[in-house]
């Protein structure tokens, strides 16, 4: 049995016939093509398919397609404004090699956008490392990443974002 | 070149842009028309003979296309997966090599051993008829334990391996070692076990195969390290394919760290299975069949001793290890308990005589091969533990029992007692750096003011050397490895003057389209964005060995330079006739070629247009085009060297370890990059802290179930395990390759695990604690301090 499903993926309407036990990830890679947002495990431990949902990060291996049914949903293929101008998160992240592989990296900085905007673009490293709880790297050490978000903090702030 | 893009400068990476933006093409992100999608049922059970397989309810599921059994492999003579480097034991013997069918035909050996593969329309569908499958099992006792797998009645792995022995192997004369330690003022004895780890790249094993009818071609991508390697063992000894009708690309890599480089079942099946369905197939593992499945690490036992004289001067080493294979032979997985261990041994030191003896037993788990630094992590631990137990054990500082034992620096070239010959090294400067960083003269007070709060504060040494860049192939192909491990380039230049660079080394996190772009740049002038690096597809890459031991620079980037000379060689000639001068007059320096003396000039770029287009040309001596290949073998291993030292504080009330400062000082010889090396030593770091600490599988002793088989039960390391890391560099140039460059990617993971444990240690010494093993889980570190204080009471 399929379910319709319509939601708003990086500002442009989608839909699509699933089963009810389609995952949201498996959503945007499958159906829609999106193959930006990656799948690590099978616990939601890794953070590899995090994606904004309106506004806010959820793993999307996590919730079933049906339920972003109507939701506005951010990923990592819709956050830079041009092909010229990243965001000044993924720009911290390459500015700070906070990247090896690349395969943690789209769960990372929707991760990481999501912290600082909730701590207010006010982050220390303790916190920073804390907050990464939801999200395994296996190449960078962390060391890099989290120098890359503290440097995208103020970045953020500034660029108003 | 320009300093700030050339060798030795900070270049950001091009390949983030595409990683930053979710454009990186791995393998389960390719869209392949009419896929089918393939699921495999692996075994339950650790052992157990398979007395029926009945597929017929889940042929008819929905959207099935196709099941395979192993009993089909054998009727259509698919080869066995191979084991490719001989290890002789120590009567001269072969190894035992047991057979490894691709999906087992009548015994499954370990919990995860492949036994259908079925093919369906979808993911979901393919896995639903899986568990319509029924097998008849009879489950069988399994060995699990290894420290017990060599004994009388151990259950058989298999019958070609008696006692589940693949081989007795030997280094080094045990007579002379004993008579260096009847003389010996003081004798260090240490038990240790090395802990079995799963790699656990993020990016899960992947592959896709498509079978062209018309031209009778299959392309295979997987997840490879070393797509060539794969393509030669499936052709010649697995499945048979012509070598030149079958392509394998590994595409974007999301990590390896060794479980990559081998030959698995699951992408063979869907090679195989391609010409078969007639549709493309796709298949990813799901992280519970990568912890069941991917090649296992490390996993010995070992028992070493250290004899010294009555100043702390190391007279003899002797080792004894038993090494875990797991259920077969996977594809490396002999040479690196023997090769890249017992070879390690001597560490940095003067050590005159050393013998180790290393038995490889067969167990009812996974196969256990390369896992980054693959050996000489286990040699490196055995080394860093015994030298610090016997300073504490005789009162010796443990940095100055190092010091006094360090090779010095006017004794390279090396020649150890365990084969190997180190070519430089300067050892001393390292070890001071790393003490002035890590504050070490500070350090008691530190200890104290710890103990004020009731924390046990500790300092552990590790002093590291590794042999990486594989390999000099005389010297490998003597050991007994099945192939050469030399590496390739090819330098393309196109008509309008940006270039190619065709690379058998793969890049799977390392950086290289940036590193081999700054070699490219600084030989040859060309601008950063006129050069692309091109690696992994057997179709469009020269012949290579693919990427691991730390080799990719320092042989893989010695070929391009090998390559940019001959460019520049046939450049100087095209140059000289277009300037209609004579080409011993001919110079090149930053991209331009100039006649000596002279203010005549000719810019790379118009060399190689009048190359590709030839009108004024020297025809005589001279072929058009500007395309260049090469092959570099080094004459000998790189060997890097380093000191870390560890600082942490144990909560005696909770046994949980925080690390407040972790401090390595690396000798890399030359650096392309230093912001990718940093990086590769930060996760090297981690990988290592994470042994030591966190990691560890585990598998119920009796029924072989994998118990750490998620990351629910398998602790990986989390940012908020570290502080943030302290590096600096101490260089001896490679003498023997162009480059000067020694290996970085093992270096972090070889040297950590010592030094975190010998903190331990030294943190928990003064309550009376005297060997806790790895991984120092809070656990197990508090029973440790629970143990010694009952043992003081009584």
């Amino acid at each position: 049995m399929t379910i319709s499903v319509a939601m708003t993926v990086n500002g442009k309407a989608v839909s699509g016939k699933v089963e009810a036990r389609t995952l949201l990830v498996q959503f945007l890679r499958e159906h829609l093509g999106m193959t930006g947002t990656h799948v690590g495990c099978d616990t939601s431990q890794c953070g590899a398919c995090v994606v904004h949902v309106d506004g806010k990060s959820v793993k999307s291996c996590t919730i079933l397609a049906v339920q972003a049914e109507g939701a506005k949903v951010l990923t990592i293929e819709g956050l830079a404004e041009s092909a010229d101008k990243l965001h000044p998160m993924q720009e911290a992240f390459r500015e700070n090699h906070a990247l090896q592989c690349g395969f943690c990296t789209p769960g990372m900085v929707m991760s990481a956008i999501d912290m600082v905007k909730r701590h207010n673009y006010q982050l220390d490293e303790a916190t920073v490392r804390r907050e990464l709880e939801g999200n395994l790297c296996r190449c960078t050490g962390y060391h890099n990443i989290v120098k890359a978000i503290l440097a995208a903090a103020p970045a953020m702030k500034s660029a108003g974002v | 070149m320009t300093a700030a893009t050339g060798i030795g400068a900070r270049v950001l990476r091009t390949e983030d842009k595409r990683f930053l933006t979710g454009t990186g093409r791995y393998v389960d992100d390719l869209p392949l028309a009419r896929a089918t999608y393939a699921y495999f049922l692996r075994s339950p059970h650790a052992h157990a003979k398979i007395k029926s397989i009945d597929i017929s309810a889940a042929a008819k599921m929905p959207g099935v296309v196709n099941i395979f059994t192993g009993k089909d492999l054998v009727d259509a003579k698919v080869g066995g997966l191979i084991c490719g480097w001989v290890v002789k034991d120590k009567h001269g013997e072969p190894h035992k090599a047991p057979a490894h069918p691709v999906m087992a035909v009548d015994t499954v050996r370990y919990v995860g051993d492949t036994v259908a593969m079925i093919v369906a329309n979808s993911h979901d569908e393919a896995k639903d008829a899986a568990e319509a499958i029924k097998i008849d099992y009879d489950v069988k006792p399994a060995t699990i334990d290894l420290a017990t797998a060599l004994g009388k009645g151990a259950a058989e792995v298999h019958p070609e391996a008696p006692g589940n022995l693949i081989y007795d192997w030997e280094i080094g004369v045990k007579a002379d070692v004993d008579a260096a330690f009847a003389k010996a003022a003081h004798v260090t004895k240490l038990d240790l076990v090395n802990n079995r780890l799963i790699p656990n790249a993020m990016e899960p094993r992947a592959a896709a195969a498509d079978y062209d009818k018309g031209t009778g071609n299959y392309t295979l991508w997987s997840t490879s390290q070393n797509p060539h390697v794969l393509r030669l063992i499936l052709s010649a000894f697995v499945l048979g394919i012509p070598e030149h009708k079958l392509r394998v690309v590994a595409p974007d890599v999301g990590g390896g760290f060794g479980s990559k480089i081998f030959c698995y079942a699951d992408e063979t099946m869907v090679c195989w299975a391609a010409s078969r369905v007639g549709r493309p197939i796709k298949w990813t593992a799901e992280r519970s069949e990568s912890f069941q499945t991917d090649c296992h690490g490390r996993d010995h036992v070992t028992h070493a001793e250290l004899a010294l004289d009555k100043d702390g001067k190391f007279l003899a080493l002797k080792v004894e290890t038993i090494a875990n294979m797991g259920a077969y032979l996977s594809t490396f997985s002999t040479a690196v308990p023997t090769y890249l261990y017992a070879t390690l041994l001597a560490g940095q030191y003067t050590t005159p005589l050393i013998y180790a003896n290393v038995k490889a037993a067969l167990t009812h788990t996974a196969p256990v091969d390369a896992y980054r630094g693959a050996g000489r992590p286990e040699a490196t631990f055995v080394i860093e533990s015994i030298v610090s137990k016997a300073a504490a054990e005789m009162k010796i500082d443990a940095a100055e029992l190092r010091r006094k034992n360090f090779i010095p620096s006017t004794a390279f070239p090396y020649q150890t007692p365990v084969a190997l010959q180190y070519d430089s090294g300067n050892y001393p400067p390292i070890i001071d750096e790393a003490m002035k960083i890590a504050d070490y003269k500070g350090f008691e007070a530190r200890r104290a003011e710890a103990k004020s709060r009731g924390k046990l504060r500790g300092i552990g040494f590790s002093s590291y050397i590794e042999a990486c860049g594989l390999a000099p192939s005389q010297v490998v192909g003597s050991l007994g490895a099945g192939v050469g491990q030399w590496e390739s380039a090819q330098i393309k230049f196109n008509p309008t003057g940006n270039v190619q660079v065709m690379t058998g080394a793969h890049s799977h996190g390392q950086g290289h389209e940036t590193t081999f772009a700054q070699l490219i740049h600084d030989k040859l002038g060309v601008p950063m964005d006129q050069i692309e690096i091109v690696h992994g597809d057997t179709a469009t890459t020269p012949f290579g060995m693919g990427t691991y031991g730390s080799r990719s620079l320092a042989v893989g980037g010695s070929a391009i330079v090998k390559a940019t000379e001959k460019i520049i060689a046939k450049g100087k000639k095209v140059a000289a006739h277009l300037m209609e001068a004579s080409v011993a007059d001919v110079e090149f320096e930053n991209g331009t070629f100039k006649v000596a003396g002279t203010d005549k000039s000719v810019p790379l770029a118009q060399v190689v247009f009048a190359a590709y287009v030839p009108h004024n040309y020297p025809h005589a001596d001279t072929e058009p085009g500007m395309d260049e290949n090469a092959f570099y073998d080094p004459a000998n291993f790189v060997y890097p060297a380093g000191t870390q030292i560890c600082e942490l504080e144990i909560d005696p009330e909770t046994g949980t370890t925080e690390i407040v400062a972790f401090t390595a000082i690396d000798d890399f010889g030359n650096i392309i990059n230093p912001m990718i090396v940093e990086g590769q030593v930060h996760g090297g770091i981690v990988q290592g802290v994470g042994q030591a600490l966190m990691e560890g599988a585990v598998y119920d002793k009796s029924t072989g179930q994998l118990i750490s088989g998620s990351y629910m039960d398998y602790t990986m390391p989390r940012a908020d395990n570290f502080p943030s890391f302290k590096l600096g560099y101490k260089t001896t140039p490679c003498p023997h390759n162009p480059l000067g460059v020694k290996g970085c990617g093992e270096a972090g993971a070889i040297a950590s695990p010592a030094a975190v444990m010998n903190a331990i240690h030294n943190a928990l010494a003064p309550i009376g604690v005297k060997h806790v093993e790895m991984p120092a889980t809070p656990l197990n570190v508090w029973q440790s301090i629970q143990g010694a204080q009952r043992q003081a009471a009584e």
